[in-house]
């Protein structure tokens, strides 16, 4: 018998998990390890922070949905991996705190016979001073109690509006290796949408606040798209929709303080500025879970492990990292996100160490970074949960020597439906897909196959959108034919 | 929206208010609806290995 234990039960753990219970059976066993009780479905966090929807509608108690799946759930964090056992433990194992189930500070040392790290983001609010809702002056919307705290101070701010005060609203990145751009994206055009339906819209500027080289680079080094008779940027396409909803940007900034009332500021040209606001939401930087690594005498490995950034590495030529951008090549990739170093470790989501970034590293001339980093957005965090799942499962059934499913960013594609505000008849959306994620100039004129890529704003992208938000509920509670749903 | 010569929104394209009629037309998105989701399957399809 044998166990797969998986860290994380988000995106990518939660898929993980649900496909290998099914396909093991109960001859085997698959534990979830997860901190919170209940799932959240995070994208329509967005909803719940313009008050379009409630908390309880994008989050499900994880107990008897692992119940009737079969898995061991331990509603706990890991602490620290140890691939190799310790001096009382001969098997593998993973250290292991409780935050519930009634056994709350607890550890517990859990063997593993395969492990998957799928711990995703770390919101590490702490890079910049004053930035998120604990301990600083800007609101988020990364967790669905963020995202109610953002929503009554959003209709605070309303309710100044309409007795005659004009606000100012940022929203954006919070620092300059941000990623997730996506997200703040869509909150910009949900608050605006949210003002207008109160009839305040005139008593606000918006501006939007980004890491981007140029507004459409979410990370992924932009993209192109037929439109209009043209090959068009991303650029164009999103500097258009920023336009048309009267959104002024600033680009290229690296938010080095936040204070009550201002954010500071450094442009890539090196200078520094301030913007005010009354109302702001920045993402943080994210980085990884922070768990540790020991060999089997207890010596600390975890640089062998993870990144410095706390990401695990896989399969990836991290080598090329430190060549320019010009070498980078799709070939980078990881496919079976399988760490090179202990061969029954895999790390999916936004857990593992991408070789480097997507978009074109660049500096200020006081050497800070100022470039997004790379997002595993929701469909192919999934994929990988998915595939590193077909693998075990052709490992632990079908006798197999090595992983036989990829997930490889630069062979998948993403479809993203960015909300641009909610409402059955008043909503709208900007639906895009991109094929592959990772660019590859060698291959397309464009990076992309264009055919694959496209952009389109509209209502049906609300539409989808929405349809999104209950078909992945229905998926993640595994209700009748979950499995026909796609990742 | 009004633009304002030489500031940051002087130089994007906007949409006509054919295109914004479209975008809000729920027959026509109706049918892009439907145009989506066989992208996105197709996508989906090519993406599984
Ligand atoms: C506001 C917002 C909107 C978004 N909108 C979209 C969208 O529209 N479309 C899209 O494709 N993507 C979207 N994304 C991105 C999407 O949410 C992520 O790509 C996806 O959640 C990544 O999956 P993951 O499994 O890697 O991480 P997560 O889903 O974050 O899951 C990680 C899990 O690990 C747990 N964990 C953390 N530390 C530990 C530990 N030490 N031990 C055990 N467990 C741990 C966490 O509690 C969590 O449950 C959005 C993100 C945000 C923040």
């Amino acid at each position: 018998m044998a166990r797969v234990v998986i860290l994380g039960g988000g995106v990518s753990g939660h898929t993980a998990a649900t496909f290998l219970a099914k396909w093991l059976g109960r001859d085997h066993e698959v534990v979830v390890v997860t901190p919170n009780a209940k799932w959240n479905w995070i994208p329509s966090n967005i909803w719940v922070g313009v008050g379009g929807m409630r908390k309880e509608e994008v989050i499900f108690e994880l107990d008897p949905v692992y119940k009737k799946a079969g898995i061991d759930y331990r509603q706990a964090k890991a602490i620290s991996i140890h691939p190799e056992g310790g001096a009382d433990v001969a098997k593998q194992f993973v250290t292991i705190e409780y935050t519930g189930q009634g056994k709350e500070g607890n550890s517990e040392q859990l063997t593993y016979d395969y492990l998957v790290n799928a711990t995703g983001p770390k919101l590490n609010f702490g890079a910049t001073e004053g930035l998120g809702p604990d301990n600083g002056y800007t609101v988020s919307v990364c967790t669905a109690d963020h995202a109610v705290h953002a929503s009554e101070k959003l209709d605070e701010l309303i309710a100044q509006m309409k007795s005659g005060e004009e606000k100012k609203i940022l929203i954006g990145t919070g620092h300059g290796m941000c990623t997730c751009q996506g997200a703040a994206f869509e909150y910009t055009f949900n608050v605006d949408h949210k003002l207008r339906e109160e009839g305040v819209r005139d008593k606000a500027t918006i501006t939007y606040i980004s890491n981007e080289y140029e507004l459409g680079d979410f990370g992924v080094g932009g993209m192109h798209i037929k439109l209009g008779g043209y090959v068009t940027s991303g650029k164009v396409f999103a500097e258009s929709l920023y336009t048309e909803r009267n959104v002024k940007w600033i680009k290229r900034a690296h938010v080095n303080k936040v204070e009550a009332d201002r954010v500071h500021y450094e442009s890539l040209d090196g200078s520094m500025h301030e913007e005010e606001f009354d109302f702001s939401m920045l993402i943080p930087p994210f980085a990884g879970a922070g768990m540790k690594a020991y060999d089997k005498a207890g010596e600390d490995i975890t640089s062998k492990i993870f990144n410095p950034g706390g990401f695990m590495f896989v399969d990836a030529d991290y080598s090329k990292g430190a060549k320019p951008f010009e070498d980078w090549d799709a070939a980078d990739w990881p496919s079976y996100l399988q760490n090179p170093t202990y061969k029954n470790m895999y790390a999916v989501g936004i857990a593992f160490a991408p070789p480097h970034l997507i978009s074109k590293p660049m500096k200020s001339p006081n050497g800070t970074p100022i470039n997004p980093t790379p997002p595993r957005t929701g469909m192919p965090s999934a994929m990988m949960g998915k595939a590193v799942a077909q693998s075990l499962k052709d490992i632990i059934l079908n006798s197999a020597t090595e992983p036989t499913h990829t997930a490889n960013m630069s062979e998948m594609g993403a479809a993203c439906v960015a909300s641009a505000g909610k409402g059955i008849f008043s909503g709208s959306a900007v639906a895009m897909t991109m094929y592959p994620v990772i660019p590859n100039y060698k291959k397309y004129e464009y990076g992309r196959d264009l055919n694959g890529t496209f952009g389109e704003i509209g209502l049906a992208g609300h539409w989808v959108k929405h349809f999104l938000h209950f078909a992945f509920l229905w998926k993640a509670k595994l209700k009748p034919f979950w499995t026909i749903i796609p990742e | 929206m009004k633009i304002k010569p030489y500031s940051q929104n002087a130089y994007t394209p906007v949409p006509s208010a054919f295109t914004k009629f479209r975008r809000n037309c729920v027959i026509w998105q109706f049918f892009r609806f439907i145009v989506i989701n066989i992208k996105m399957t197709v996508l989906i399809l090519k993406s599984h290995h």
